[in-house]
């Protein structure tokens, strides 16, 4: 996870303290593996290699729940919505143990139909432009 | 059923049986006020007693389970002790308002907060305490759940406004004060049922622990859970590593650690001192 190259590159008076130079820990960035957790059919269907992130459409390369980004999946690429994290965010809100992902069209549409895995229930600000993603969820957490 | 159930019903029993037979005795003797009854017409309806008031005497304060919220208990820092004692006022402030019960880490607990995003305002969450930290009023613990194959943890402060109910469910303890290592474990430890009924417990006496010890998923872990430093005790480390990984381990034992003298932090007389303030101040 965090590189540290305290060992090697930095001088010995850095290696007492051992503190890691690492990019800041962020939630889900570029080249993340992510799940699927939609019924669409480009996301269920196996391939050898899993989903990956390839850009996120924020200020800062860092997406959180609620994020547009853009995944490689089977050969092609396909915008998605992030339903959820493994990282800990805000206290009252939920954390989940996969970096769960919702396939979407340009519009905002989902490409699949049914959404069984629990949604945050804060996703619900964004009434206006995924409320057909709401519509499809079937439990909030 | 407990055996303090069946004494109170004893000693209700015996009351009643007491005031039925006085009632018979005055109906014989026929005093003053039921003379009015006698002179309507026939014999006089039966009275019910009147609801004995029953001051429970066979639990003394002294059998009942002394539990010190940890929160309470003030880090050793170089603070005014003055802010722990105005945190403290706010804390039993909110606690008289919210009941926040007896929990550890391992209980079951179901809690309901106040959603803005939900249709009626409540969200309600099932869930198997993994950790409890924070002092003060910031203190929080994390409720783990297996939610429809996924798994799902949320952080929940115990003195936010946004808290509305906390039961417990089932109140126990396990091997370990801190179930993190139920990340990397079998999904069916965390697996509780939303519907799940309250488990009866005991006020007096120990809190029962549950000697279960978990089976781990294939390694890797988030961390390195048979490290020394976490010192776990609810893991069966024998059916997911071998004997030799086990001593690998110990290469990051620390036995110096608990002779560390500038690390001792004996709590037990701020502790009573605590306990006293906290339970006076809410029974006012």
């Amino acid at each position: 996870m965090a590189l540290s190259l305290s060992g090697l590159i930095l001088p010995k008076l850095i290696q007492q303290r051992a503190f890691s130079v690492s990019a800041a820990v962020a939630a889900i960035q570029k080249l993340t593996r992510v799940r699927v957790v939609d019924n669409s059919a480009l996301g269920n269907v196996h391939h050898h290699r899993p989903p990956k992130v390839i850009h996120i459409y924020t200020k800062n390369g860092i997406g959180k729940v609620g994020d547009r980004v853009l995944l490689a999946i089977k050969g092609q690429k396909k915008k998605a919505l992030i339903v959820g994290h493994k990282m800990p965010g805000a206290r009252m809100t939920p954390r989940f143990d996969s970096n769960n992902v919702v396939l979407i069209e340009e519009n905002g549409n989902p490409t699949g139909t049914r959404i069984k895995t629990p949604i945050p229930t804060h996703l619900r600000k964004m009434e206006g432009e995924y409320s057909k993603l709401l519509a499809i969820a079937q439990r909030f957490v | 059923m407990a055996a303090v159930c069946t004494s109170r019903t004893r000693q209700m029993m015996g009351l009643l049986r007491i005031l039925r037979n006085f009632s018979q005795n005055e109906r014989l003797l026929s005093t003053s006020v039921l003379r009015h009854n006698v002179a309507s017409d026939g014999p006089p309806k039966f009275t019910p007693p009147s609801k004995p008031v029953i001051i429970d005497k066979t639990q003394k304060e002294a059998s009942l389970r002394r539990f010190l919220s940890p929160e309470f208990i003030p880090p050793r820092q170089r603070t005014n002790p003055v802010k722990f004692s105005i945190e403290r006022k706010d804390m039993i402030q909110r606690r008289k308002v919210l009941n926040i019960p007896e929990f550890y880490a391992g209980s079951i607990l179901a809690v309901t907060m106040t959603d803005p995003h939900v249709n009626g305002n409540l969200n309600r969450f099932v869930g198997i305490c993994i950790q409890r930290s924070g002092k003060g009023l910031g203190a929080t613990f994390i409720l783990r759940n297996v939610v429809d194959g996924q798994g799902v943890e949320i952080c929940y402060e115990l003195y936010s406004p946004r808290m509305r109910k906390i039961e417990v469910l089932k109140l126990e303890k396990r091997l370990d004060d801190n179930l993190m290592y139920l990340r990397d474990a079998l999904p069916e430890y965390s697996t509780f049922n939303f519907d799940m009924q309250p488990v009866h417990y005991e006020i007096t006496g120990d809190v029962p622990v549950n000697l279960l010890k978990v089976k781990m998923r294939p390694k890797p872990w988030s961390k390195r859970w048979e490290r020394p430093k976490f010192n776990i005790k609810g893991i069966r480390f024998d059916l997911c590593l071998t004997p030799e990984m086990m001593e690998h381990a110990q290469k990051w034992a620390e036995p110096w650690r608990p002779y560390d003298m500038l690390k001792e932090y004996d709590t037990s007389s701020l502790e009573e001192h605590i306990f006293k303030e906290v339970h006076e101040n809410l029974r006012k």
